[in-house]
């Protein structure tokens, strides 16, 4: 089958690359350009472990074919931390307040909460958690993923952040 | 899960889009968001050899109104239709729907025309669209037509769609000022299909019901429009009699399948009683 040629922009490079029509988006990000870090977890499009950020969107990259990207700007977890090291807010915010043990759905939640972050600065409880709706974590319960959110959204707003009574 | 191959086309017009589709046939499909066709073809359940990407269509984008209609194109995102405000103060009702559609990933990138043109009686959008009287806006290498949406599905992913025709957009004739309407769905997790749903539009003058629609998904082969269950509440206060009445009249045309959501008695069940409670909160929202 013929190859596609695709140029798209990927935590802020340009990229340029022959793809297969059936390359799936993850696994272009994962195999073609080494980002490991959007990971595979159900591959039927529920888990959300697969999200990354295509032009201002939340999308599941197992559930997009890599041809459908071209000309886009996609941002994953490699392209959260600055330059320097320094992490990201939604990083130390999930670092702080605990929001991950085995880690395996942080890059998606991350990155899912980024875009919410972007479109609703100021979630409430219930907003974040239909937020995230679409990404599963099998190991948290979502309470601190939730507190790392809120945490995240007070120091973008430039408040302390306060947290709720049990 | 690796799909099967396929060659990729990108046109950037209705035409030249009909045109492929005529000209491939059977073996291409065309693709809108992507997340009923490529989970498809990752289990290998559809092998077409061509898909016709029909993302270059500008114009299958947007929300505009036409006299007394509101006409959406194909390709406008769940997303786009939670935030229109045309639709918000035009028909609400769907942004109600779209909320309660998969999640907030699958919503960027699913689109109206692909969730009613499919025709899974597991999409929500298709008994909403017959409940609202809309009409479907289908172009095809012969030309254009108009199918009402109450004449399109005709069996679990039978369509009236001829083969290479692609739904462009879909009219809906505005609800009255000050109706009332509800989608009330029945499901496991966020995420999930229907185990029974009901869309209710009505308006109401002096305390009772002036006119009526029901629609209901997941509950047979197609999408159902509930014709007898509406006239059963049509000129009444919605009293508790009268609701009971249209419960049994909702339930008495489900045939759903058994499924890990339950059996076809209590899926037809829970049809009734979503109904009984969309009509409940369409009536308090009613002015």
């Amino acid at each position: 089958m013929a190859k596609s040629q695709i140029a798209l922009t990927v935590n802020g490079k340009s990229v340029e690359a022959l793809v297969e029509p059936r390359t799936l988006l993850i696994h272009f990000l994962r195999e073609q350009l080494n980002l490991t870090g959007p990971h595979v977890g159900c591959e039927t499009s529920h888990c959300g472990a697969c999200t990354v950020d295509l032009d201002g969107r939340s999308v599941k990259s197992c559930t997009m074919f890599a041809v459908q990207a071209n000309g886009a700007d996609i941002r994953t977890i490699e392209g959260m931390a600055a330059a320097d090291g320094s992490l990201h807010v939604l990083q130390e915010a999930f670092r702080e307040m605990h929001g991950l043990q085995c880690g395996f759905c942080t890059p998606g939640m991350i990155l899912r909460a980024y875009r919410l972050l972007q479109e609703n600065p100021k979630p409430t409880e219930d907003e974040i958690r239909m937020g995230i709706s679409g990404n599963l974590c099998r190991c948290t319960g979502y309470q601190n993923i939730v507190k790392a959110i809120q945490y995240a959204a007070a120091k973008l707003a430039g408040v302390p952040f306060q947290e709720a009574a049990e | 899960m690796i799909p099967g191959a396929f060659t990729y086309h990108r046109p950037s017009s209705v035409a030249e889009a009909v045109g492929l589709l005529a000209d491939l046939g059977e073996d291409a499909r065309p693709l809108a968001g992507g997340h009923s066709l490529i989970p498809m073809m990752k289990l290998r359940l559809a092998t077409p050899g061509h898909l016709v990407d029909l993302a270059g269509l500008k114009d299958l984008k947007g929300v505009a109104t036409d006299g007394g209609d509101v006409v959406i194109g194909a390709m406008t995102t769940q997303h786009e239709l939670i935030g229109n405000e045309t639709l918000a103060a035009k028909v609400p009702l769907l942004r109600e729907v779209s909320l309660q559609i998969a999640d907030p990933q699958v919503r960027y990138l699913g689109t109206l025309g692909g969730n009613v043109a499919n025709g899974d009686p597991g999409n929500d959008m298709p008994a909403v669209m017959m409940c609202l009287g809309a009409s479907y806006e289908v172009a095809g290498k012969g030309g254009k037509r108009r199918i009402a949406a109450r004449e399109f599905y005709q069996g679990a992913y039978f369509t009236a769609l001829e083969p290479g025709e692609i739904v462009t957009a879909i009219r809906i004739p505005a609800p009255p000022a000050g109706h009332g309407y509800a989608y009330e769905k029945l499901k496991r997790k966020v995420g999930d299909y229907a185990t029974a749903a009901a869309a209710v539009v009505l308006t109401m003058s002096g305390g009772r019901v002036a006119t009526c629609s029901i629609g209901l998904t997941n509950v047979a082969e197609t999408p159902l429009w509930a014709e007898e269950a509406a006239k059963v509440v049509n000129g009444t206060g919605l009293d508790a009699v009268t609701v009971k009445k249209a419960a049994t009249a909702a339930e008495a045309i489900c045939s759903p399948a058994s499924d890990r959501r339950g059996t076809p008695q209590y899926r037809t069940k829970m049809a009734g009683v979503m109904l009984t409670r969309a009509l409940a909160r369409a009536k308090s929202r009613a002015r």
